[in-house]
């Protein structure tokens, strides 16, 4: 026993040890100062959480608490708004907009994928393949968080501009017509139509994508591809039975961070999308800003986010990230 | 507790020709003469009728711009035999292994296994196997699945008896469902073992495989690995730097040094007839005296020393000797008796002897270490066993070093008197 209360005393201070358990079970028969000192570190762990818990309450939790009281509440910006507790606003949120927030599931999801699909070839490549260029890349992976979000989106409107290049070689190649035909496009233009907003959100929340997806491929053991090739893995079943499951985690911290902020992103859909593309961000924006009827853009709000939610513990449950290391 | 078993998994056909190779060109025909041309490998060809070598090198070497890790290396490793590469790190051993493995391009020289050369083949087309340094378990799937692995990338379905047979010869079974991260360092070595011994490859690499474990763990894995080669029959290439650990297991050790095999053969041979300096510090402990020859008679060489005449066997000498040649005279330090000076008298003649005076002295336990300084050089070694422990060998006690001629070695003294030493103590 006096070997557990020794071993725990030596513990450096301020380490977030164990706050129960054999610790508590050994300082029963301490001396009064150890025990005294035991207690001391028992509550550093706390001490520590401190800031980071009085942040969410302040920033997190009494926003939270304020938007659920706004959305229920009802009146007027002259008369003031009341709690009614009117639940219908809900209803009525979900009846008006529920083609903005499929068409947001859509385009955040579609995003998603297409920021997989390029982002693991570019994670893989750099973890594997890029040698002292790493650095480099990653860097220039990283760059475009110099400038702002709205500037880059902006850039997307010069890019995609009816008389500019990429617009006029799309056209002469006859790709528009192929995406006219799928509805995505109209006519020879590309903005103010569904494939500049999935463009758009492609592109600013690739680096969401690319960095855990790095993270975890840079934790794959090369030596694990050389067992595998020892063992009769041609490198592309190397790549599915060894690398692709170790990056998993990876995988889904990447859709995660991607999904989730962009389907509520508005900037893209404003930007680079017409009326026809508006997004659920788009109009909980409008809601707030310029009709002033909070009560129903807070309860959009909470719809979105209940979705949100709902899709994530479904996907993370269905990847079981928890049997991965 | 096993049971004594035939090889594991004998379902499929265990002929030599049941290399894992997926595709059909790698599997050699043992009996369709696809032994070596003569002159291509004339270093180890087999002879037409024999079965051929399970794996032979011919000129294998690999360079890293202008450093050579790997001199061209020829060496015929025969079929059923557990074969240690032994050498300090750096030496090209583990470079020689992976070029065997497939998983390093050499820049000169061929491979081929069970006389197919597969020189050209990637590692997942080569029949042979590799356990790794760290194992290099998958960390996302479980024992059983590890093990399956190879079975599994081969096309084979029903893997559940055979993996079962082979958790069994590792006695791992009841572990099956965990995951390596859950298993302690030996019984993930063991693991690795399983997983490349259950594709019956024709060679089984092993890349220091016992290196992570700790000395008692690694004494009982050793007898277990060596039981397993004794059942599966399958060639191990052992890759060590431990000399005892190749001693232990291998039944041929080859000495590798700066790129180079220094010297190959039984352990109990390159143990008492070393051919360089080398080999006789690296394996064991050496006393190496300098003389020079004074005379050739009947077999023996008379040496003069800076303490005195030796005498050695001419057929124990590494190098032609002529009368005024130097050689070095060796002998190891368990065959060396201690007398105090007083009994000198009572030696038998004939001996070959050498006085000097105990510098140190260390109880080990089965057997006291002397450290003795003499004319003939500083810091010889001495074992003696703790059969009758002479009260007077203490440090600064004159004492006469005494051993029967027979015992001695020459070696040629234009090498480092030191090679091997340091690396010896490095292991």
């Amino acid at each position: 026993m006096s070997g557990t209360a020794t071993a725990s005393v030596n513990r450096p201070p301020g380490s977030p040890g164990s706050p129960n358990g054999s610790g508590a079970a050994a300082s029963a028969s301490l001396p009064p100062e150890l025990a005294r000192a035991a207690r001391r570190r028992r509550l550093v762990p706390y001490l520590l959480l401190l800031a980071g818990v009085a942040w969410l309450l302040v920033f997190f939790v009494a926003p939270m608490v304020y938007q659920a009281s706004t959305s229920v509440q009802t009146g007027s910006l002259e008369a003031g708004f009341k709690v009614t507790w009117h639940f219908a606003t809900y209803w009525d949120a979900l009846h008006a907009y529920w083609p903005q927030f499929v068409r947001s599931l859509a385009y955040s999801a579609i995003a998603t994928v297409l920021c997989l699909a390029i982002g693991y070839p570019l994670a893989y490549t750099i973890a594997f393949r890029a040698g002292r260029w790493r650095n480099v890349v990653m860097m220039l992976v990283i760059a475009p968080f110099f400038t702002s979000f709205l500037i880059r989106t902006l850039a997307w409107e010069t890019i995609l501009a009816d008389q500019g290049p990429v617009v006029s070689f799309l056209n002469h190649v006859h790709v528009l017509d192929v995406t006219s035909w799928l509805g995505v496009t109209s006519g020879d233009r590309v903005m103010a139509t569904p494939l500049a907003v999935v463009c758009g959100l492609t592109y600013n929340f690739l680096p969401f994508m690319v960095l855990p997806l790095y993270t975890s491929l840079e934790r794959v053991d090369g030596r694990l591809h050389e067992a595998a090739g020892d063992l009769y893995a041609t490198p592309f079943t190397t790549f599915r039975k060894v690398t692709f499951p170790l990056s998993l985690p990876g995988v889904v911290a990447g859709t995660l961070l991607t999904f989730i902020p962009a389907s509520g992103d508005y900037i893209n859909a404003e930007l680079l999308g017409s009326t026809n593309q508006k997004m659920v961000g788009s109009v909980i924006q409008s809601q707030f800003l310029r009709v002033l009827d909070y009560p129903t853009a807070a309860a959009l709000s909470f719809i979105l986010m209940a979705v949100i939610l709902a899709i994530v513990t479904v996907y993370i449950r269905r990847a079981g990230t928890e049997e991965l290391v | 507790m096993t049971t004594p078993r035939t090889t594991p998994g004998s379902t499929p056909d265990p002929a030599p020709g049941s290399a894992p190779g997926a595709t059909p060109e790698t599997v050699p025909a043992a009996a369709s003469g696809t032994a070596p041309a003569p002159g291509t490998d004339s270093a180890a060809a087999p002879t037409p009728d024999a079965p051929p070598d399970a794996v032979l090198l011919g000129g294998l070497g690999k360079r890293y711009g202008s450093f050579t890790a790997v001199h061209p290396l020829d060496l015929a490793v025969p079929k059923g035999s557990f074969f240690a590469l032994l050498g300090a790190s750096g030496c090209g051993k583990t470079t020689t292994l992976r070029m065997i493995a497939g998983l390093e391009p050499p820049t000169s020289g061929s491979v081929r296994l069970g006389g197919k050369d597969v020189t050209a083949l990637p590692a997942y087309k080569r029949p042979v196997n590799t356990v790794f340094q760290n194992y290099a378990l998958f960390p996302h799937l479980d024992i059983f699945e590890n093990v399956a692995f190879g079975l599994r990338r081969r096309g084979i379905k029903s893997v559940k008896k055979q993996v079962g047979e082979m958790l069994d010869l590792v006695q791992l079974g009841p572990l099956a469902r965990r995951k390596p991260h859950q298993l302690s360092g030996g019984q993930q070595q063991r693991v690795a073992v399983a997983r490349a011994l259950i594709n019956q490859p024709e060679v089984l690499l092993l890349d220091e495989p016992l290196g992570a474990l700790d000395l008692k763990l690694r004494r009982q894995m050793q007898l277990e690995l060596k039981r397993i080669q004794t059942e599966v029959g399958i060639t191990f290439i052992h890759v060590t730097h431990d000399q005892e650990e190749a001693m232990t297991m291998a039944d041929t050790v080859a000495v590798m040094n700066a790129g180079r095999v220094e010297q190959m053969g039984a352990p109990a041979d390159l143990y008492e007839n070393p051919a360089s300096t080398f080999v006789a510090n690296f394996l064991g402990t050496s006393n190496l005296i300098e003389a020079e020859v004074a005379s050739v008679a009947g077999g023996v060489l008379h040496l003069t020393t800076a303490g005195g005449p030796l005498t050695l066997p001419a057929a124990r000498c590494a190098v032609p000797a002529a009368v005024g040649g130097k050689v070095l005279a060796g002998v190891r330090p368990e065959k060396i008796t201690l007398a105090h000076r007083d009994d000198e008298q009572r030696i038998p003649a004939g001996r070959n002897r050498v006085t000097g005076r105990i510098a140190d002295s260390s109880f080990i336990g089965v057997s006291t270490q002397f450290v003795v300084d003499s004319p003939v050089g500083a810091a010889l070694e001495v074992f003696v066993p703790n059969v009758d422990r002479d009260q007077r060998l203490v440090p600064g006690a004159e004492v006469v070093l005494h051993w029967n001629p027979e015992h001695t070695f020459g070696l040629d003294a234009a090498q480092d008197i030191d090679a091997g030493t340091d690396e010896e103590e490095a292991a």
